[in-house]
């Protein structure tokens, strides 16, 4: 503390940083803690017992396998939105802009009995879908389109800054060197791109795995079929199973971290690859 | 205004970055498909539940959907939603303000690791966030059992509502006050302080209203997440009718019941909700925009 002082004229310092630690510990810390003392109570053998059942297998496979696809066509649909939105201009292109943010702000809930009546057979996409023979809502696929509706802003909103913020006379330079349009999107405005698609996809990613409300209604939530991770927890939970509850729990966020501090590491190293070559 | 006039200067500058453009954009055929997916994919996939859902809404007509939103029911849940909401980001906006001061204005050891923890509840799934309240004070939990000696409710009542919507809402405030504080950096707050200010009369007169429009965004973030949260509140809430209801849980009870019409008509308020947050961030991020390039000049 007196490190700080040393360096800032401005009062406060203590106070704030005490108010901050305590409301941190006490709502964030202390309950997440809860989570993991409660799970040590567990002996191996029973904590291995409840991940591996095939019921709880099949969820986090559900939602981890699901998320990382629809984390996938997010930073595939993320890049086009994105490419449109700063490139070009279009009629009502401010308008599309604002559309992109509407999965951030529309409740789950409410987004979810919006998709599933919207695919469901006689829905407005779901009964053209149905002439194709292809079902969505009440199957993994519903799942899968979830996901991606409740992604799509976090990529887009990571890379369009940095698409904005490019320089465009290195584009500018490379065109002039006899690249061709393609070479330089690939070669040059991609590879600047990369950190800044990582994070969007680490966080398209995260959402998705955890996703409960816009995932539910349309799921079906077949054991062993369309049931995903978090619901099984609240399953768990209302039939008082508080340790079988727990245990997925802790396995959905130590794999949920694994996967953010790998997709850092990449995005670490995108970075200072960019740099160098540059 | 100086809208008018920042918008003159751009346009003659694209101009001329339009005469050089050919040589970095793509053929006409490109940007056509490029355009035509973007447009289609947000319009059918973003934008058509948001319609889908006041269409559903009015699907039986007007008397019945205003029948649906001033039912007894109804108008208990958009009551406790309303007080969740106001109790929550008055936490957060708490929270927020002490934290962006302590973390943007001064220096010291750990500071990322602190900001990392306080980022913590945008990576734990909601379903998680309820049940760490649902091990601290149910039945089985670590403070039940005293807690039930003590005829105390916390889980399955108003108060674990709160406590959980206040974990999911946690980072909103914070996490856009501290870039901004860091930016406008304590120049001016030094000054007023050496010319004899308090310290809280420093935060209202110098710090306040250089960071008011940050500070509104960032609750306009975290009430429009309070008012709409629905896993961690559904896992702590117990579902008692007319009593432990929020909105998006009444949503989900009329949805099961198949009573559709009345659930999209308590969806529509909250769809309503998320328009006007959507309106009122272009608005705001507008005005920070141009609170910065003054700042600049």
């Amino acid at each position: 503390m007196s490190a700080a002082s040393r360096r800032s004229a401005l009062p406060g310092f203590g106070l704030t940083m005490g108010l901050t630690l305590t409301w941190l510990s006490l709502l964030i810390l202390l309950p997440l803690a809860g989570l993991f003392v409660k799970t040590a109570e567990l002996s191996p053998t029973q904590f291995i017992d409840i991940v591996t059942s095939p019921r709880t297998l099949h969820a986090l496979k559900i939602s981890f396998g699901l998320a990382f696809a629809a984390a996938l066509v997010n930073l595939v649909a993320g890049l086009i939105v994105v490419w449109a939105l700063v490139r070009y201009r279009f009629p009502g292109r401010r308008i599309f802009d604002a559309i992109v943010d509407i999965p951030f702000a529309l409740p789950t809930a409410v987004a979810g009995i919006a998709l599933t009546t919207l695919f469901a057979q006689k829905g407005w996409l779901g009964a053209p879908l149905a002439a194709l023979g292809i079902k969505v809502a009440f199957t993994p696929l519903g799942i899968f389109v979830a996901m991606i509706f409740i992604g799509i802003p976090f990529v887009v909103r990571t890379v369009q800054p940095v698409l904005i913020d490019l320089d465009v006379e290195l584009e500018e330079a490379a065109a002039c060197l006899g690249a061709s349009r393609w070479q330089t999107v690939v070669r040059v405005i991609l590879p600047s791109l990369t950190p800044a698609i990582l994070t969007g996809f680490a966080l398209a990613f995260a959402r998705a795995v955890g996703e409960y409300g816009s995932v539910i209604f349309i799921a079906g939530n077949l054991p062993n079929v369309s049931e995903i991770a978090p619901l099984l927890i609240v399953i768990r939970l209302s039939e008082y199973r508080y340790a079988d509850a727990t245990a997925i729990a802790v396995v959905m966020l130590i794999v949920s971290f694994a996967v953010i501090f790998i997709l850092n590491r990449l995005q670490r190293w995108a970075q200072t690859r960019t740099l160098a070559v540059n | 205004m100086s809208v008018a006039s920042t918008n003159a200067v751009p346009s003659v500058a694209s101009r001329a970055l339009l005469a050089r453009r050919d040589a970095r954009t793509e053929p006409a055929l490109m940007r056509g498909l490029i355009i035509g997916f973007a447009v289609t994919f947000l319009l059918v996939f973003v934008a058509l539940p948001l319609v889908l859902v006041f269409s559903e809404a009015l699907a039986k007509g007007v008397g019945f959907y205003f029948a649906a939103l001033t039912d007894k029911e109804a108008l208990a849940a958009i009551w406790l939603t309303l007080i969740t909401a106001a109790i929550s980001v008055g936490l957060n906006l708490t929270f927020g303000i002490t934290a962006a001061w302590s973390i943007a204005k001064f220096e010291f050891r750990g500071k990322t690791i602190l900001t990392t923890l306080i980022d913590l509840p945008f990576s734990v799934s909601p379903v998680i966030s309820g049940l760490v309240f649902v091990l601290l004070f149910g039945a089985q939990g670590f403070f039940g059992p005293w807690l039930m000696a003590h005829g105390i409710h916390i889980l399955f009542a108003v108060p674990a509502i709160v406590l959980a919507t206040s974990f999911v809402t946690f980072p909103f405030v914070v996490r856009e006050l501290i870039p901004l504080m860091q930016e406008q950096g304590s120049l001016e707050e030094e000054a007023a302080i050496s010319l004899g200010a308090g310290g809280w009369q420093t935060f209202v007169r110098v710090t306040l209203p250089n960071i008011k429009w940050g500070l509104l965004y960032g609750v306009l973030l975290c009430n429009a997440r309070a008012m709409g949260e629905f896993g961690a509140v559904s896992v702590v809430s117990g579902h008692i009718r007319g009593e432990t209801n929020t909105m998006p849980l009444l949503v989900e009870i009329l949805y099961n019941e198949y009573q559709m019409a009345a659930s999209f008509a308590i969806a529509s308020l909250l769809a309503f909700l998320a328009l006007v947050t959507l309106i009122a961030k272009t608005v705001l991020e507008a005005q920070i925009e141009e609170g910065r390039h003054t700042g600049d000049d």
